[in-house]
């Protein structure tokens, strides 16, 4: 561990911790942002009412929707002055937001990702080679501060240029890659091409987040790459990678509970579930300065698991996001994760791991295309050898999910490829 | 001995047909005989070449999914009942034929057809039983 003390508190000397720093944020946010100082009061609640953790419940929610509305500085609790650096989401969906960190916070968020990089067996002699985009994205800049905090080197190489970040790991021996999944399963398709035998490399651990991807998934890649495959999570809103991640046990992602506060709630009525239950995850920021977020509602789904981790961490584990509240397909009135469509795929030997969902509406029924690519061991020349490929496909997804799907087969390489989160969804359906 | 046969899958959109032929016009890979099989979904092109491992090696790299099968060329009588006088001797051996489809040269004055079985070499042996000559690959692609 990287900072044994705080990893591997007490739990009740971590929930006074806790609660003092709960204390802080609130009194914070109440006495700096007029923003949440108007929804405090709209609660009838205030920092005074904070007795226990579980008092965190009453204080109200904040969403994305209000990050854009305070655009850009809004929720800001000290002036920009105090700021050293701002991050911000790409936007695709509208107006983007902003989020600032200031000095201290550079400096917690950097321990943060120290303590996950040996979380995921890395140590101050490794190189890491960081391939999340640098810039405004927190990927890059995130891990790269961590891998400095921890004393270990950094190959800033940024995402991108596949050919060359090959050649960086067979010339400078890269022992760690942080990348999203995606990009690293398109690496390894690459180096075939190039001929590089990733057993030949030195690679032992890949730090792999930003979006949400299977155990199959993390099956084919560590066989694929030849190194034990890590599951980062964060998210810039609350302060970009490092907000939990894996120990070498990967049953689950130990929260840094010194710092976010988590909770799951049921999405529909906004109640908190009891430990264990699958809800949406939301995070009370408690260490931050630049800016602190009251319950943020994250979207992503997943369920706390609170028993003993062997590793010897106290803090609570999340287990692998399934997939978003606002990314989940409603097919005909059946909830469907992507998440739960890979898993399928993965599962069966010989498929090429690269597959694109299709929802049409066609006369006013939901209609599921799954595209995947033909690899070498599907393809016959024979037309029911293929067919064959496509029932088992078609029945598998199917008594997975319970809904009928259509099937296609792709040339290889024509489902678009990502060098940073795939598309896997293109949903055509007008509503 | 049997022939080798290329196969590539086609998704069925435009061009894919064209595009395949170019690549192997490029690499200088001639097509001696091709037939097409298709879904609604998706086609397989299979392929007899004079160079079959040059167009397998070349339209790999160009991307597409390609596989080498062996198959059966032999030389058929060009009259009436010529082919099934051929395809008698592998159904009386029980022999599924997967499909079969003509080359474009004769061999003299006789026919030739390209026969996908799963036994390749056991149906040499019962059309040479048969008094049917098939074609060896070296005499095949140089034609």
């Amino acid at each position: 561990m990287f900072n044994p003390e705080i990893e591997s508190m007490d739990r009740s000397a971590l929930a006074d911790l806790q609660l003092e720093r709960l204390k802080a944020t609130v009194k914070r946010c109440e006495e700096m942002v007029p923003f949440y100082r108007a929804k405090l009061r709209e609660a009838g609640v205030s920092w005074k009412d904070m007795n226990s953790i579980a008092d965190v419940a009453r204080l109200p929610f904040t969403s994305k929707e209000d990050l854009r509305e305070n655009y850009p500085f809004g929720l800001f609790t000290v002036p920009t002055r105090d700021i050293v650096r701002i991050h911000a989401s790409s936007g695709t969906t509208g107006t983007p937001t902003v989020v600032g960190y200031t000095d201290r916070d550079i400096e917690v968020w950097s321990e943060l990702v120290a303590r996950a990089l040996v979380s995921a067996m890395a140590d101050s002699s490794d190189i890491v080679q960081v391939a999340y985009g640098y810039g405004l994205f927190t990927g890059g800049l995130g891990l790269h501060y961590g891998v400095e905090k921890l004393g270990a080197t950094a190959i800033p190489i940024s995402g991108g240029n596949t050919k060359r970040q090959i050649r960086m790991m067979v010339d400078l021996g890269t022992t760690v890659l942080c990348c999203t999944p995606s990009y690293a399963l398109f690496m390894a398709e690459a180096a075939e091409e190039m001929e590089v035998d990733f057993k030949q490399l030195k690679l032992k651990s890949g730090v792999f987040g930003a979006e949400p991807w299977s155990d199959r998934m993390r099956d084919r890649i560590e066989h694929i790459l030849n190194l034990s495959a890590f599951d980062i999570y964060g998210l810039s809103e609350v302060m970009g990678p490092g907000v939990s991640i894996e120990c070498e046990h990967k049953e689950g992602l130990h929260i840094f509970e010194d710092a976010f506060l988590p909770e799951i709630i049921d999405p529909s009525t906004m109640e908190p579930l009891p430990v264990g239950e699958q809800g949406e995850l939301v995070f009370t920021t408690i260490n931050k300065e630049g800016m602190p977020l009251i319950r943020y509602r994250t979207r992503d789904v997943t369920s706390l698991i609170d028993e003993i981790c062997p590793c010897g961490r106290t803090h609570v584990r999340m287990r692998r996001v399934r997939g978003r509240s606002d990314d989940m397909l409603i097919i005909r009135g059946v909830n469907v994760f992507p998440s739960q469509i890979e898993t399928v795929l993965m599962q069966i030997e010989g498929i090429s791991p690269h597959y694109q969902i299709i929802v049409e509406r066609m006369a006013g029924l939901d209609m599921l295309e799954v595209q995947v690519e033909v690899s070498e061991e599907m393809f016959s020349d024979r037309i029911r050898g293929l067919e064959e490929w496509q029932e088992v496909i078609q029945a598998e997804i199917e008594s997975y999910l319970g809904i009928g799907v259509l099937v296609n087969l792709m040339e290889p390489r024509s489902i678009a490829r990502s060098e940073g989160k795939a598309v896997r969804v293109i949903d055509n359906r007008e509503i | 001995m049997t022939v080798k046969q290329i196969s590539v899958f086609l998704e069925n959109k435009e061009g894919r047909l064209l595009d395949v032929t170019r690549h192997l016009g490029e690499a200088g890979v001639n097509i001696r005989a091709l037939c097409v099989a298709d879904t609604s979904d998706f086609g397989v092109l299979r392929l007899i070449v004079d160079d079959p491992e040059k167009a397998h090696e070349w339209l790999r790299e160009q991307g597409f999914t390609v596989k080498e099968t062996p198959v059966v060329a032999v030389e058929v009588d060009d009259r009436p009942g010529g082919l099934s006088a051929v395809l008698k001797p592998l159904v009386e051996q029980e022999m599924n034929i997967e499909y079969l489809y003509c080359f474009l040269e004769k061999a003299g004055d006789n026919a030739i057809v390209i026969i996908r079985v799963e036994e390749a070499e056991q149906a040499i042996g019962a059309l040479k039983a048969a008094g049917f000559r098939s074609i060896p690959p070296e005499e095949l692609y140089a034609m």
